[in-house]
């Protein structure tokens, strides 16, 4: 299946390589460069690239690509959530998926690479039965690290400091949860406090036409928890209204047969952070827009300049605020400065990567927000034919705008009584207003 | 540096790297030299790191292999790291660790024993193909499935190293994939798929086993098994849309099909593509991209059409995931709108493309968006790609206009005002988006030109701006092809053409070159001369298909006394009636690759592909995977261990604990009441059978593996063993526990399916009580239940067809059974003391079903009470022959006297002989029908070494019998 892996950072350096069979060169990266030549973006490099002898497959993730080396036929998804997973593996083991934190951990990197794949199939990929085997990083390292800052200095100290406490990379005990019938849970959990958070997170993916009618929305939502109970939990968790999910996925812990029947989440956690399920609510009608906007973008036939009005107000918010408004509007090329004046937050336009942000902050009733100007456009150049769509960024904090909530957790088969909490979030997806 | 300089003997170049490298890494020898396993980790980590960044490290392979034995688990993992790196270059170097994994293999620990053959397995060296060979037999029967696992990841490794080792592999895979765990079932699909991908009979026996399994394997190997039923499936199963999918395929075919259609029996899917469908639905809700897309081309493949959309909605979800995910699932999801539009229309508008969008994501979303147009929509749609042509990504915009060409060729009804659209795009001021616009307005005008005139005539005007060689190209050969349409503007455009001739690319020279020739045919008089001058110009230009066309078009069009008959027909040639472009999506048709596939995505055949089997015409037998009888011929391992049933056995173990208490209680009070001593017989008897069908089916499958060839031999042993297997596969489908009215919990056995039966569900158990009525039979409890709409009515016995000597006491027939009732009845089999089958049929007012009971051998005894002296003496006189003893390893939950008790009276319907010693249980029962003693003695002895002993004078009970409690006991 994955026959090698390199991480390539954006600016084409490998700075990392690991091979499950024999060795391949490295100049197999050369076709990536190719493709990233060819594209305007690392976003548009196609993840599957054909070369003569091998195929790329590679996903582009935190300005690393990570390239997978494929020999033989397989499922390029396969392939794809896999590396997703790495780097999720890597995010959850140093806190960022960066070039700097694989560098600094290259040997855990290593170490977890070597348990994630064996002969290219995935082996161990449950984060619970990793940590179980090589320990992520410790705060102590950590902070030694970014104290010394010298390489050789700061291993060597890294290594006195493990050994101090007595402490390696791999863990002394063997992961016995790669044996039982519940893998994604480490075994003896324990805790002093024991505690069980939800988050239900929901994002708006919206496109509104130029008069501000919805043409497409749909609420994403996902619910993330962080339990940290000991011993083996068996939790239900129910909720008021589960008739609005249209649509479900869930993590492999989630008994499907107790959801179909009864609409409840059954399941025995794995200890930690992970995302209990996703779902998905489509009736267009229930999906209420919380914001209104109201644009005028023009650019004149003649003199070089165009004009700039947008105005945002608070719609539908079930009485909660709005907080971190950010607009976004990719300018057409010939947009080389705006002149604006807004009566709320800050706006900057960047005229190299031409994007104008306007971090307006918090939506208040009584005062609306409205960002206007001129635009000055390149001197010559024909007026131009497109309109920017705006990029619309908000929070609001204690709502779930889909209306789900929450009805109660139960926990079975341990005796002590745990802390619980629900967290409602909603935020905005790719929310977009089109001129 | 000293070894290296020593081991060369190349040039002086050469070693000067060598020194300077080996130099540098002194001190790294020097650490891995030191006795503290500080400074060992320290250097092992530094020469990972130097792995990692792709540094050559192999000089230190001397340096490092020493260190394979350290006691530190994590030097000992970056050694193995090191090693499977560099184990290929240096192979003589390699070997000396081998030993090294060889003593890791024979570990009392597990995840050493996997971890040995992990990395043994990994290093490529020719050499060691016979020792990797033999760790992954002898893993592959290993005690621990994580060990088993491992062992299937190895056979795939051995075989890209040495292909020639196929056979033997295929044997370990086959023993394999009759393992029972989830932990191993991924692995070893795995590995069959890279070995012997066409071996597709090894799956039948494993089919259904597979499919039940399949929700609680890990999220990869699903896919893998899911993609692999796939194929099964299309070579087993007959097509569920053969009479409805004709549409989408040609005409002749349609004939044939129809024709086919009548011959055939009217379609009635097999139970087992059904249980494909229904265990792999649930999984569409996994998070797993992959294993969603898995299941949805499993839809796509084998369901029919009508169940098919259920994975539209999983598809769609996968669209809000990593934009590499939205890119692979939108190139099925297109080949997919291609054959079922259907399906997706709803989804519609999740389909709308973002400006943040990366290109190539909005140009596959412009692809389904294009292939689900159709009448009602389209209006909808165009109002969308209107929008798309203002983007600021030109590419993007080329590529709506060629979806906005293709809704027009499709939908008649919008031709018009999509030509309008396009045609209003020539004004625009981007030269790409005009460019575009000409090459798709001329495949749409060649539909209708004699409409379009004016449109010809305003392009005509393009050619003074319009610079993008294919966009002028298309303009010249519009004007050529329909200059009667223009003849004014015509003659002028081609002199400007001729003006420009010289700087013009070769495609434009080309078409110029086309439209003088057809404008001296349609009207030589204004353009005899600029034909000529152009004519003369292409002479002498440096493209060779230029000069070669303008040599061919004049011996065509200009008459001279040379030209041959061909000029006649010059105009002919030329002016021909050309047929309108058909635009295609480029999906069309790439649904003959596996869906998900990277040959789909490629549109190529990857290497390794296997082609996805067309449906056969007729079914081939089914009951392959439903009569194993054939598996004892196959591997033949008598150490095969029972660990494939652990996981069973703990399953099944509280219930079976249960129903042991109870009879043990009900023997007590039994003896008490002593009515009459065939009545108590029979009524412990049932009992026991009742435990040991639960024990049976957990032990089938180690029995048959097990079955050492001295059984074999014993034919009734083979009849045994099917219906074992029998057993065990109906007792895979989810049952309703019956409700005994005396026992607790009893593990119950399917007669017949509710599929089957066609909504009367039966099922058995052996309830180890007494039969009333005869002290030889064995009583068996069964339950009908009535799941369909209707009354059953006289539900009956008919027919047993027995063997020599059996006999049946039918149940009390039933009059009614209501709808969704359950009635239960007590029937008695006299076996004979043999586990032969009783087949009757069970027969309802309307319907026949053939059902079959097989006893496990402990069911076919009862317990009688004897004193120890009594057994002592009852077993000197059944010696020799009569005895047989096995020795075995007690199984690691079996410690102390009372699992071993309890395990033993499960597998075997026997009662315990107190006894003085501790180290001994003692057993005693007697058969049902002949009334014959066996007497079993299990010993135990220090470090979980225990011996069985049976005493019996039927020695084929006592064979069998020993195998049982051995299995029972290893657990």
């Amino acid at each position: 299946m994955i026959h090698s892996l390199f991480l390539v950072s954006t600016a084409g350096h490998i700075f990392l390589e690991k091979h499950w069979k024999s060795v391949i060169s490295r100049s197999v990266c050369d076709y990536l460069f190719e493709a990233q030549g060819k594209a305007s973006a690392p976003e548009n490099v196609p993840p599957v690239i054909a070369t003569p002898h091998h195929y790329l497959i590679s996903v582009y993730r935190d300005r690393i690509f990570f390239v997978a080396v494929i020999q033989t036929e397989v499922p390029p998804l396969f392939v794809i959530e896999f590396l997703h997973r790495v780097a999720e593996t890597f995010q959850d083991y140093f806190g960022e998926c960066s070039e700097a934190s694989i560098k600094d951990n290259v040997v855990i990197v290593y170490e977890l690479l070597e348990e994630m794949l064996d002969n290219g199939f995935p082996l161990a990929t449950e984060a619970n039965i990793l940590k179980e085997m090589i320990k992520p990083p410790t705060i102590l390292r950590s902070v030694v690290n970014t104290i010394t800052g010298g390489r050789e200095l700061r291993s060597v100290f890294a290594w006195s400091v493990a050994q101090g406490s007595g402490s390696s990379n791999v863990g002394g005990t063997l992961p016995t949860g790669q044996l039982s019938n519940i893998p994604w849970r480490r075994t003896g959990v324990k805790y002093t406090n024991n505690e069980a958070y939800f988050d239900v997170v929901e994002e708006i993916d919206a496109i509104l036409d130029k008069s501000g009618t919805v043409v497409f929305a749909e609420i994403q939502g996902v619910i993330d928890a962080c339990v940290k109970l000991s011993g083996m939990p068996d939790l239900t968790l129910s909720f008021v209204n589960p008739r609005l999910l249209d649509d479900v996925s869930f993590h492999p812990c989630v008994r499907f047969k107790r959801w179909e029947a009864e609409r409840v989440l059954s399941f025995i956690p794995p200890d930690g952070n992970f995302r209990l399920m996703s779902y998905h609510v489509n009736a267009q009608n229930l999906v209420a827009i919380p914001v209104y906007v109201k644009q005028n973008v023009s650019f004149f036939e003649t003199g070089s300049s165009g004009r700039l009005d947008i105005t945002v107000g608070p719609k539908q918010t079930m009485g909660k605020t709005i907080e971190d408004v950010v607009i976004t509007v990719h300018m057409p090329k010939v947009v080389l400065n705006a002149n604006l004046t807004t009566n709320q937050g800050t706006s900057t336009y960047d005229p190299v990567t031409k994007v104008l942000v306007w971090d307006i902050g918090k939506l208040n009733q009584q005062k609306v927000p409205n960002l206007k100007g001129s635009l000055s456009l390149q001197s010559g150049a024909p007026r131009p034919d497109e309109n920017p769509t705006l990029n619309i960024d908000l929070r609001i904090q204690q709502l779930a705008i889909s209306g789900l909530k929450v009805n109660r957790l139960n926990m079975f088969g341990e005796k002590y009584k745990p802390f619980k909490g629900v967290k409602y979030v909603t935020k905005a997806g790719k929310f977009q207003v089109r001129t | 540096g000293r070894w290296s300089i020593c081991g060369i003997t190349g040039n002086f170049t050469n070693i000067c790297v060598k020194i300077s490298l080996s130099c540098r890494h002194d001190d790294l020898k020097e650490m891995l030299d030191s006795n503290k396993d500080s400074l060992k980790l320290e250097a092992m980590k530094r020469i990972v790191a130097m792995i990692a960044r792709g540094k050559n490290a192999s000089d230190l392979f001397p340096a490092v292999v020493k260190n394979v034995a350290c006691k530190n688990i994590e030097v000992k993992k970056l050694v193995y790291v090191y090693l499977v790196r560099y184990a290929e270059e240096q192979q003589d170097l390699a070997l000396l660790s081998i030993s090294t994994f060889q003593r890791g293999l024979k570990d009392p620990n597990q995840l050493i024993r996997a971890s040995a053959l992990r990395v043994l397995s990994s290093i490529r060296v020719t050499i060691i193909v016979p020792i990797m060979m033999l760790a992954i037999k002898e893993a592959a029967s290993d005690m621990s499935p994580y060990v088993r696992k491992t062992a299937a990841h190895a056979i795939p490794k051995l075989y890209s190293l040495d292909p020639d080792q196929k056979d033997q592999l295929i044997e370990v895979i086959e023993k394999l994939l009759a393992d029972k765990t989830t932990l191993v079932a991924g692995s070893v699909v795995m590995a069959f798929e890279e070995v012997c991908p066409e071996r597709i009979d090894l799956i039948h026996k494993n089919y259904r086993k597979l499919c039940n399994l399949l929700i609680d394997v890990e999220e990869w190997g699903q896919v893998v098994i899911i993609n692999m039923l796939t194929r099964y499936a299309r070579t087993q199963f007959l097509n569920p849309n053969a009479n409805v999918s004709v549409s989408a395929e040609g005409k002749e075919d349609k004939v044939e099909a129809a024709a086919l259609v009548v011959k055939r029996k009217p379609y009635v899917m097999d139970p087992d593509h059904r249980l494909l469908l229904r265990n792999t639905k649930p999984l569409l809700q996994s998070r797993n991209a992959a294993v969603v897309m898995a299941v949805a081309q499993l839809y796509f493949h084998l369901a029919p059409k009508a169940e098919v959309g259920v994975i539209a909605k999983a598809l769609v979800r996968l669209m809000r995931s990593h934009s590499e995910v939205q890119y692979v699932v939108l190139q099925n999801v297109a080949t997919m709108t291609i054959k079922r539009r259907g399906m997706f229309e709803p989804y519609l508008k999740s389909f709308y493309i973002r400006s943040t969008d990366p290109t190539q994501i909005k140009v596959l979303k412009l692809e389904v968006l294009t292939n689900l147009a159709n009448e009602t929509n389209i209006s909808t749609i165009l109002r969308e790609f209107q929008t798309y042509i203002k983007s600021m990504d030109k590419d993007f915009v080329a590529a709506t206009i060629q979806a906005i060409g293709r809704c027009a060729t499709n939908i008649g009804e919008v031709r018009d005002t999509c030509l309008n659209g396009l045609v209003q795009l020539l004004s625009n001021r981007d030269e790409l988006v005009v460019a575009e616009s000409v090459v798709v307005i001329k495949k749409l005008l060649q539909m209708q030109p004699e409409k379009h005139s004016d449109i010809i005539k305003h392009m005509a005007k393009l050619t003074d701006n319009i610079q993008v060689p294919m966009a002028r190209a298309s303009i010249l050969w519009l004007i050529g092809e329909y200059c009667e349409h223009v003849p004014k503007i015509a003659p002028d455009v081609l002199r400007k053409m001729a003006k420009s001739f010289t700087n013009e690319e070769d495609i434009v020279k080309l078409q110029i070159l086309n439209l003088a020739a057809k404008l001296y045919l349609t009207n030589s008089k204004q353009t005899k001369l600029l034909t000529q001058y152009v004519l003369n110009l292409a002479k002498y230009d440096q493209n060779y298909d230029i000069r070669d066309r303008a040599r061919f078009i004049r011996q065509l069009i200009v008459p001279t006394d040379k030209s041959g008959a061909l000029s006649k027909y010059a105009k002919k040639l030329f002016l021909a009636l050309k047929p309108a472009p058909v635009l295609e999506s480029p999906f069309k048709d790439r649904d003959h690759f596996q869906l998900g596939s990277l040959s789909h995505l490629l549109n190529a055949k990857a290497g390794g592909y296997q082609e996805l089997p067309d449906w056969p015409e007729s079914a081939p037998d089914p009951s392959v995977r439903n009569v194993e009888v054939k598996y004892p011929t196959c591997s033949m391992n008598i150490e095969q261990s029972s660990t494939e049933e652990q996981k069973k056995s703990t399953k099944s173990k509280e219930p079976k604990d249960r129903s042991d208490s109870e009879s043990e209680d009900e023997e007590e009070s039994s003896t008490e009441s002593s009515e009459s001593e065939s009545e108590e017989e029979s009524e412990s008897d049932t009992d026991a059978k009742k435990k040991k069908k639960v024990l049976l089916s957990i032990s089938i499958n180690h029995t048959l593996q097990g079955t050492s060839l001295r059984y074999y031999i014993l034919k009734k042993w083979r009849i045994y063993v099917s219906f074992c297997v029998a057993l065990l596969l109906k007792c895979s489908f989810p049952s309703p526990q019956a409700a005994s009215p005396t026992c607790g919990p009893l593990k119950t056995y399917e007669l017949l399916h509710r599929i089957t039966g066609e909504g009367l569900a039966v099922t058995y158990c052996f309830s180890r009580r007494p039969f009333t009525g005869d002290p030889h039979m064995v009583s068996v409890q069964i339950q009908f239940t009535n799941n369909t709409e209707v009354e059953a009515r006289s539900l009956r016995v008919l027919e047993p067809k027995l063997q020599s000597g059996m006999r049946i006491a039918e149940f009390p027939e039933i009059d009614v059974l209501p709808p969704g009732e359950i009635s239960t009845v007590v029937m008695g089999i006299d076996f004979c003391d043999s586990t032969q089958a009783a087949n009757f049929q069970l027969c309802t007012h309307t319907k026949k079903f053939f059902v079959t009971i097989q006893p496990p051998v402990g069911e076919l005894m009862m317990p009688i009470f004897m004193t120890e002296n009594e057994f002592k003496k009852e077993q000197g006189q059944l010696m020799g022959m009569n005895e047989i003893t096995e020795k075995l390893t007690l199984g690691e939950g079996c410690r102390g006297d009372h699992v071993i008790i309890q395990r033993v009276i499960s597998t075997a319907n026997l009662s315990r002989v107190p006894c003085g010693s501790a180290m001994e249980c003692r057993f005693a029962g007697k058969t049902v029908t002949s009334g014959s003693l066996v007497l079993v003695t299990v010993v135990t002895k220090e470090e979980r070494a225990a011996q069985v002993t049976v005493n019996c004078e039927k020695m084929l009970i006592g064979t069998m019998l020993v195998k049982d409690i051995l299995q029972a006991l290893s657990q």
